[in-house]
């Protein structure tokens, strides 16, 4: 039971990190009916950026006064950079395609991961790089349970943005621009939204979302790669769809229930742990088969598929 | 100065600003906790000076100052393309069988090894043309079906001691088997679901490759496979016939060609068959494809099976001429290049897939002393020939636009 538990924390903890990228492709796939393929790698640049900042801040002595502060330092400059990244991107990839063939513009968007991703590696090498700190280090003890402070770092973070973003969409101005261009982006044009504005910020909140995953990602395994955005892109974008694609309770639910089978088919599954990358595919492929619309259903118009 | 031509070069200033502010932080912060910011500007001027000057040529072309220039250029280009339309394509084809035919008499070693690869690759791009170009399936995860090719063979070899045209039927047959066995639970999606689900088949069968070690030796690979051989009369002692191992690779180039030509004329037959038309008419709108009778389901699967089979036979080519099979090359970098070599080339062309291929193969061996820089300049290509010659450099005869693509 113990061990259960504890396999329950580990696959909320890696679920919840799911959920954060899903978020990203859910929400540009929701407005423009794109696979955003250098998410991934914008998830990427934010562990780098994390590595790079908290390096640079514990070389000049804060780390032992206020680690917390330094980690909420990177962490805030890193979703601005990744933000900033993903609008560039944007920019360049997506927009002058807005209007030719789905198949271009998806080629376009493979085209700009590989780009990111060698880009990373040129800047800043092939190898591993290492986080300054291990916040992995502490813990605590629940009855027989060992949780770290990783873990409670990544489930409240992971929690606080979820929330954050739940209100942004739902509450705010521009997230109801967001949800009227994702609905119908003629209509919500004729009533004065500017649709590339609305799409720029969705680009914008999705990357600052993964940037933070990244991060947590680099803290929780200790260190960066140059492409450790292609795996847990793609099973973040299984999440997305499994939750039903542009739904963005879906994109989470879809993102917990990826890491937990990750997880749990990692610990009582002979030889799971060496195919733990396959059954997240396995249920892409089996949801996308008896379920083409997900789990929560889609939410884009109908026209398309 | 008008206010578009403002916007135009506002824009660019706009751009190279951001793009600074984006490479600093990469490498102007060290880990010894300074701050640096030679290196980052060194980058940023080289970059800075070359998209100014690409800037001002498309400007100057589009403010049309450079019609004095083009136009005697585009008219001495099309002078040239009349002389060489002239003669019939069958001379053309000689021309190029000939130069194909005489190729390992006058070259080194080295170019014959590209040339092989080139040849492998133009039989990939076609397999894959068949699947993305004809039947308009967007496959990201083709490269499986190389590398189910390249297994059986390596494991036929090892185990059976199957010789390599023996063994070439069966990789054929189960990449078809693996082909249909990807496309029967992906018939009913389209687009981009396809190409998701195609793209974890791919790793799926990648993990499987890495991990089955009993079978596949893991990411050791396989070692030991033989070269392809051929029965040689030999009249030293009576009449007997020899095994004789291809192993110079000017042998395996002629096969490799072989090969080649095989995809091409069948990949050409298919295109100009009934099946191909019926995937064309699948490619530009399925819905009125089914109404007219034609069956989707058994189409769609069956350019399943017969792009499968190119990339079968590729495969098994590849793990004669290595004699070594590993997980490492049949990445998803892999699918991609050749999904880039069909695009760049031109989908459903093939001549602009043989371009294609020659173009990402052999090009980068030319400037080899900036590989580092290779898979970089490999993705922003891509992207580049999506904003301006989506169609690619040769792009196909017949070739419409998909119904859902207008919505």
């Amino acid at each position: 039971m113990d061990y259960f538990l504890q396999q329950l924390i580990n696959g909320l903890t890696l679920g919840g990190v799911y959920a954060l990228v899903a978020l990203g492709y859910t929400m540009v796939y929701g407005i423009i009916q794109l696979i955003n393929f250098a998410h991934g790698e914008i998830f990427a640049a934010g562990g780098y950026m994390g590595v790079i900042l908290l390096s640079f801040l514990a070389a000049n002595g804060l780390m032992e006064t206020s680690p917390w502060l330094c980690l909420g330092i990177s962490l805030a400059l890193a979703m601005g950079y990744c933000a900033m990244l993903a609008m560039a991107v944007e920019k360049v990839a997506y927009k002058p395609l807005r209007n030719s063939s789905r198949l271009s513009v998806l080629l376009s968007a493979l085209g700009m991961s590989i780009f990111l991703q060698n880009g990373l590696m040129l800047t800043q090498g092939v190898y591993d790089k290492a986080y300054p700190i291990a916040f992995t280090s502490g813990g605590f003890d629940l009855g027989s349970l060992h949780i770290n402070y990783m873990q409670v770092i990544i489930l409240s973070l992971t929690a606080g943005l979820l929330i954050a973003l739940n209100t942004l969409v739902f509450k705010t101005r521009i997230g109801r621009a967001m949800r009227a261009t994702a609905q119908d982006k003629v209509m919500a044009a004729l009533v004065g939204i500017n649709s590339n504005r609305v799409i720029a910020t969705t680009f914008a909140i999705g990357a600052g979302l993964a940037a933070a995953a990244g991060i947590m990602v680099g803290l929780y395994y200790g260190s960066v790669r140059y492409d450790m955005g292609f795996v847990p892109g793609i099973k973040a974008f299984a999440a997305a769809v499994l939750g039903g694609i542009g739904n963005i309770t879906g994109a989470m639910i879809g993102g917990l229930i990826i890491g937990m089978v990750e997880i749990f088919a990692a610990a009582y599954i002979p030889h799971g742990g060496e195919y733990k990358d396959v059954f997240a595919f396995v249920i892409l492929i089996l949801v996308l088969y008896f379920m083409p619309t997900g789990i929560m259903g889609e939410n884009v118009d109908d026209t398309r598929v | 100065m008008t206010r578009e031509s403002r916007k135009y070069w506002l824009t660019l200033v706009i751009g190279l600003a951001w793009f600074l502010l984006l490479l600093w932080p990469l490498l102007g912060i060290n880990d010894d906790g300074t701050l640096s910011f030679a290196p980052a500007f060194a980058v940023w001027i080289r970059v800075a000076v070359v998209v100014s000057i690409l800037a001002v040529i498309y400007f100057a072309k589009k403010q049309g100052w450079l019609d004095p220039v083009l136009n005697p250029a585009g008219k001495a280009a099309e002078e040239v393309r009349k002389v060489l339309a002239a003669p019939p394509l069958w001379i053309y084809i000689l021309i190029g069988a000939a130069l194909a035919l005489a190729f390992p008499w006058f070259t080194s070693r080295y170019a014959q090894d590209i040339a092989i690869s080139v040849l492998i690759y133009i039989s990939l791009g076609l397999g894959l043309n068949v699947v993305v170009g004809l039947c308009g399936l967007l496959d990201l995860g083709y490269i499986a079906f190389y590398g189910v090719g390249a297994y059986t063979y390596a494991l036929l070899s090892i185990h059976y001691g199957f010789p390599f045209w023996v063994a070439l039927p069966f990789a054929a047959t189960f990449a078809a088997i693996a082909g249909c066995f990807i496309g029967y639970p992906t018939l009913r999606m389209r687009g981009d679901y396809l190409a998701i689900v195609t793209l974890g088949f791919g790793e799926i069968i990648r993990i499987v490759l890495n991990n089955w070690m009993s079978l596949t030796n893991g990411p050791n690979g396989l070692l030991g496979i033989d070269a392809p051989a051929v029965l040689i009369p030999d009249f030293s002692d009576g009449f007997s016939l020899e095994v004789f191992f291809l192993k110079n690779l000017g042998y395996l180039y002629y096969v490799a060609l072989g090969l080649a030509i095989f995809s091409i004329v069948g990949v050409y037959r298919l295109n100009f068959s009934r099946i191909g038309r019926a995937w064309e008419a699948i490619r530009e709108d399925e819905t009125a494809a089914e109404l007219m009778g034609v069956n989707t389901f058994r189409f769609k699967l069956l350019a399943y099976a017969m792009g499968a089979v190119f990339g079968g036979l590729a495969g098994a080519f590849f793990a004669a001429r290595m004699r070594f099979v590993s997980p490492e090359s049949f990445t998803f970098i892999e699918s991609a290049l050749v999904l880039s070599m069909v695009v760049l080339g031109g989908m459903g062309s093939i001549p602009g897939i043989m371009l294609g291929a020659l173009a990402l193969i052999a090009l980068p061996e030319v400037f080899r002393e900036f590989e580092l820089y290779r898979m970089l300049a490999f993705g922003g290509v891509m992207t580049l020939m999506m904003l301006f010659r989506p169609a690619g450099l040769i792009p196909a005869k017949r070739m419409g636009k998909r119904s859902d693509d207008e919505d």
